[in-house]
């Protein structure tokens, strides 16, 4: 709990103060706030909620979610396409596609991308889905790589993404990939920007909680990349990452950066067990 | 007590002893007006002069500035649909801290509790990359300070 550290004397100043009078927030003794609670409570939800972790598709509209349920109207199926098509086309100095090597995404690439991010040797660090296209890329098509965020990066990616749709997040975070987990653990209880807020103070102790309009989730990255309505267009998870620095006045990073890509495979860990959403939508 | 910026720095670091500051420490951050913390209170104004309680209503429901109704209920009926919960209820705040002690809390709640999710509203030091466009500056001028502890004194 964030109080634990307070002297007596504060801690009894703020209760009388009101804070306790403040009745949704989280019970004694309990990680979970009323409004969790109903969610649980909702049988709606079963697919979306595993141990104490939500989805952030329960966080959504009903709206929004059933945008995101029916496959017609979902505006993240158009980046699918874009990436069934973009697989293979052959591109690069090799002559080859991506379905050159894989062949089939729907075999080949099914349950791949829930394992990711994870330690590259030929990288020497993490590598996420984008990098891991990119290096295939590279190494294998002699091709240029794909830009950040552009149209047939944010394809492919959804398009390996979406072959493990409804297949439990399973990142390793031992071994080689263990350094860079302790990395983007720190990132998320680190506090930064002009209003001083660290990854956790949002989304461990206040999911459930509303922030203006917005219904705080957990900040989970089972839906990622998303067709975000705010953004009105499709966007991958370190997009979402630098809209959450610049809600509290930090310095974001660059997307596909390392400080993001290790901040990732934490994040992608906290999920573990939740159902891959992609491409979900999102407010 | 007079603190120097370092010893200022160190004591920020450690719960206890940033308790110790709020029972009484002379603050000085650079580019920020003076002001003393004692009891959990800063007693002066930080410009000398009273605020004006309708530009502090008005300061809490606008974004870029206060925007303190994503967190706390206040009496304004105009923003109830974005009125957010993450912070207590404020509507008899007035009644229940008095000005030094509302003044304080938005200068820097860290010094009542150092693991809170509320900004400091007059601060720039100890800071983690902020965002260039926001370096250096707090998120308030002490002008709007005031405005905001008349405000929320008024409310009873
Ligand atoms: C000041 C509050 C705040 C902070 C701090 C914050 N976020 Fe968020 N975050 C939000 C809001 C609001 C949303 C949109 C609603 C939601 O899903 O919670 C969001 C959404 C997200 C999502 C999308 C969840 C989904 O299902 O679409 C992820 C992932 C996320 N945040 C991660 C992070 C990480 C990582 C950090 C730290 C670098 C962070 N957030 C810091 C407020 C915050
Ligand atoms: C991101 C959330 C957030 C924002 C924004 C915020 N607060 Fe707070 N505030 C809190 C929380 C949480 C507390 C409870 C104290 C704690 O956490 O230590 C609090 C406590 C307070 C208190 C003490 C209340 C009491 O009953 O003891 C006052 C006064 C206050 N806030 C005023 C403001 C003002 C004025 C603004 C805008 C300029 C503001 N707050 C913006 C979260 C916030």
């Amino acid at each position: 709990m964030p109080h634990s550290r307070i002297l007596p004397a504060a801690a009894a100043l703020m209760l009388m103060s009101g804070l306790a009078a403040c009745d949704n927030k989280q019970t004694a003794g309990s990680n979970e706030n009323e409004v969790l609670a109903q969610y649980r409570a909702n049988p709606k939800f079963a697919d979306r909620i595993v141990g104490d972790k939500f989805s952030g598709y329960v966080f959504a509209s009903p709206e929004t979610q059933t945008m995101q349920d029916d496959d017609f109207e979902n505006p993240g199926m158009l980046a699918v396409q874009d990436g069934e098509t973009e697989w293979s086309t052959v591109a690069g100095s090799a002559g080859k596609s991506c379905a050159s090597c894989h062949g089939d995404a729907a075999k080949s690439m099914k349950g791949v991308a829930v394992t990711y991010p994870k330690f590259e040797p030929k990288r020497g660090k993490l590598a996420n889905i984008e990098h891991r296209i990119n290096l295939c890329r590279t190494e294998q098509m002699k091709a240029p790589e794909l830009k950040w965020e552009s149209k047939p990066l944010l394809g492919l990616t959804a398009y390996v993404e979406y072959q493990s749709r409804g297949l439990p997040i399973s990142v390793k975070v031992d071994g080689a990939a263990q350094p860079f987990f302790e990395e983007g653990k720190k990132f998320y209880y680190t506090r930064r920007g002009q209003m001083d807020i660290a990854c956790n103070q949002c989304h461990e102790a206040n999911a459930g909680m509303s922030i203006g309009v917005e219904n705080l989730s957990q900040g989970q990255s089972n839906g990622y990349p998303t067709y975000r309505l705010k953004w009105q267009s499709f966007g991958s998870l370190h997009r979402r990452f630098e809209g959450c620095n610049e809600e509290v006045r930090a310095q974001p990073f660059p997307r596909g950066s390392d400080e993001y890509t290790n901040l990732e495979l934490f994040v992608a860990w906290r999920g573990n067990g939740l159902k891959s959403e992609a491409p979900s939508v999102r407010r | 007590m007079r603190l120097t910026l370092a010893a200022a720095a160190l004591l920020l670091a450690s719960a206890s002893l940033s308790t110790a500051l709020a029972q009484t420490a002379d603050v000085r951050e650079p580019g920020l007006l003076p002001y003393m913390v004692k009891d959990y209170a800063i007693e002066k104004s930080l410009t000398g002069k009273p605020g004006d309680a309708a530009n502090g209503r008005a300061l809490a429901i606008t974004s870029g500035q206060g925007n303190c109704v994503i967190c706390h209920k206040m009496p304004i009926p105009e923003v109830a649909f974005r009125i957010g919960n993450v912070g207590p209820d404020l509507t008899e705040v007035g009644g229940r801290l008095t000005p030094g002690e509302i003044r304080m809390r938005i200068v820097n709640p860290k010094l009542l509790n150092e693991e809170t999710i509320m900004p400091a509203y007059y601060r720039v030091n100890g800071l983690n990359r902020v965002a260039t466009r926001f370096a250096n500056k707090p998120m308030l001028t002490p002008e709007q300070v005031e405005d905001l502890v008349a405000y929320l004194s008024s409310l009873k």
